[in-house]
């Protein structure tokens, strides 16, 4: 019996012992490896392995990316603090949720200088006013994908999702922010309202709408426009744009009514053990020539305005890619809404389940 | 004093002792660790608070529990049960002729059919769920094909509904159902079907009364194996279903990496795995006092 306990507890020990010691040992491997490898991550299909290089070669660092699905699962990757990552990219809102959190290191302005060529619309943000901890990189809208044969009165607000000609030719984005996010400025609310009767009213037209949605979808809506399964998809500016390379009749429009402004940021890890490494990847992947190459392969807008006299002109004139200017005005950023995620949250299930 | 014989008969049941420890160390290790630890932190959280920024607070109450007592939640259960079902009792009345069927064949042929029961499983579910969208699709393989043989004037529109999560689903676990299935008819001494036509049995007397009862572990296990992996598919439903609809699973994916809360994940998890166990000792219960009454009579 002593025996069993003596294994017992030293069995514990060696794996309570191994797991205080992952942490710290992930960040001597690293560095063991190479004082430059520098580990960034990032969404999927969100760089480009010719422009990493490049940096690689430049700076003699080795650049290990990884990727991720959405914000709140890179909020988890991090959270458990010691991930051994340097630089990521958040999202808008995201970026006060991480910064709340302490996860992201202090932005050193002069190792940054292509902070200063930002984007008008993209500077003092409220959601990190005076770019402590992060740089906008790559921003867009949210609107209406269609396609121009079938929908032959260019829309020009939310309404049309609501519009019976198109029963089950409509795709939403299974994404409760977003999908509440069209209907609250249909409605003239705004998109962060946390006011239970709005978002109760919201999903009373929500559900009139569902009858004539196919799909809740994220991540194919782009692919239904193309092989015309949808004819009107909520949708991303970028994914459309990629499938009016296959189908030419596709457009895209952001509704009067406005819609999302959204801006995918770069942030070091306060956790990183090479800031200096990583401000200088920052600086790079903000270039004005580097952020053109990733525009015109991403099909996303880049937040430094000098990338314009390098961006390609159909790129640049696509408003699913670059929003026109008149547009900005009309958009909103959306925010995290605290408490009342519970109320969209039920909504959005109370949705699901009619 | 003690007999020397006594003195080693004891040293060696000691040795023996130590042995048993020594073997069930890894497993209990492992069942504490993997299973009980993380499913107590499951319930602590669940009976924890959400965060402004969706991280856990430790104020503990039930209002998580409470929270799940909304009718909305019922019928989330209640439709994944159902799904889940109906998904059992079609791989069952599937898989058993199959299992049947291979189970009677030579043993060369036996190896070829598992094989090729099992070669989906060498691709990744989600990409065989892709696949599945690209035949259902209103311009897909199925209505192509079917348009074209003029079996059908107009597409079916069968993706994103109920029906497409229970075929995706049933596709997805019948190898599940089957493997059981045919270990346990393989088992199933022949001679034993033979005398029940030789006492004058009809096909479904042989069926029910002796096929049944003698494949039933066989049964279960399948049963078990595709009911409970199905009550918590979330990749079918937002694929297939188009995400239309929720099955318990996505609500649970949903409240932790879409909402950020935590606790009341958990506390979902917690109802969940409950409900399943309890079936399953409901079921043990019912078995065994079902057997203890015939051996009984």
């Amino acid at each position: 019996m002593m025996k069993v306990q003596i294994v017992l507890l030293s069995v514990f020990s060696f794996i309570a012992l191994a797991a205080c010691d992952r942490a710290p040992d992930a960040g001597t491997q690293a560095q063991g490896a190479s004082a430059h490898t520098l580990h960034y991550l990032t969404w999927s299909d969100y760089v480009s392995p010719e422009l990493i290089r490049e940096f690689e070669r430049a700076h003699g660092a080795k650049v290990i990316v990884d990727t991720f699905g959405s914000n709140e699962e890179l909020l988890a990757k991090l959270q458990g603090g010691g991930s051994g990552y340097d630089v990521t990219v958040p999202s808008d809102f995201m970026v006060s949720i991480m910064a709340a959190q302490g996860l992201l290191a202090e932005l050193d302005a002069a190792a940054v200088p292509n902070l200063a060529s930002l984007e008008a619309q993209l500077q003092h943000l409220a959601f990190d006013p005076s770019h402590r901890y992060s740089v906008p990189y790559l921003w867009g809208t949210v609107g209406i994908g269609y396609d121009s044969d079938v929908v032959t009165s260019p829309p020009d607000s939310w309404a049309v999702l609501w519009d019976d000609r198109y029963r089950g030719r409509i795709s939403m984005l299974n994404d409760q922010r977003e999908v509440f996010g069209a209907v609250l400025r249909l409605m003239g609310q705004s998109m962060n309202t946390t006011d239970p009767l709005v978002i109760e009213a919201a999903k009373q037209k929500l559900i009139a709408q569902k009858p004539l949605v196919k799909t809740y979808a994220s991540d194919n809506y782009a692919q239904l426009l193309a092989s015309g399964d949808v004819v009107l998809a909520q949708g991303w500016g970028g994914p459309v744009a990629r499938a009016m390379a296959d189908r030419p009749s596709i457009r895209y429009v952001v509704p009067k009514e406005g819609g999302t402004i959204w801006a995918d940021c770069l942030v070091v890890l306060r956790s990183s053990t090479r800031k200096a490494l990583a401000m200088t990847f920052v600086n790079y992947l903000i270039d004005a020539r580097v952020a053109a190459a990733t525009s015109e392969r991403l099909l996303f807008a880049v937040s430094n305005r000098e990338a314009r006299a390098f961006v390609k002109q159909d790129v640049l004139e696509n408003s699913a890619i670059y929003p026109p200017v008149e547009l900005i005005p009309r958009l909103e950023w959306m925010t995290d809404v605290g408490k009342a995620m519970r109320l969209y949250d039920r909504a959005w299930t109370e949705l699901k389940m009619q | 004093m003690m007999a020397p014989s006594a003195i080693a008969r004891k040293a060696r049941k000691e040795a023996d002792g130590n042995a048993t420890a020594w073997l069930l160390a890894p497993g209990v290790l492992w069942t504490v660790f993997f299973c009980l630890l993380p499913l107590s932190v499951i319930f602590l959280v669940s009976c924890a608070t959400r965060g402004t920024y969706g991280g856990i607070v430790w104020d503990f109450s039930l209002d998580n529990y409470r929270d799940l007592l909304h009718a909305l939640y019922g019928r989330i259960f209640g439709q994944s049960l159902l799904l889940a079902s109906l998904t059992t009792i079609i791989c069952l009345a599937m898989g058993f002729p199959l299992a049947y069927y291979i189970a009677r064949l030579s043993p060369r042929r036996q190896a070829v059919w598992l094989v090729l029961v099992m070669v989906p499983f060498w691709t990744n579910f989600l990409v065989r769920t892709y696949a599945w969208i690209f035949i259902l699709r209103t311009e897909g393989l199925m209505n192509t094909v079917l348009l074209k043989l003029g079996l059908i004037s107009a597409p079916i529109e069968i993706l994103y509904s109920n029906t497409a999560v229970v075929l995706g689903l049933v596709y997805g676990y019948l190898p599940f159902m089957i493997l059981p299935l045919y270990a346990a008819i393989e088992r199933v001494d022949r001679s034993l079907i033979e005398a029940a036509w030789d006492l004058y049995a009809d096909r479904w007397s042989v069926f029910r009364r002796v096929l049944v009862p003698l494949t039933k572990p066989g049964i279960v296990a399948g049963c078990v194996l595709v009911f409970i992996p199905s009550l918590g598919a979330f990749i079918t439903p937002d694929l297939l279903g188009g995400a239309r609809s929720m099955m318990v699973g996505n609500l649970i994916q949903h409240e932790y990496l879409i909402a950020r809360d935590w606790p009341l994940g958990s506390a979902l998890s917690m109802v969940l795995m409950a409900l399943v166990m309890g079936a399953m000792i409901w079921y043990f219960r019912a078995q065994s006092a079902a057997d203890g009454k015939r051996r009984a009579s």
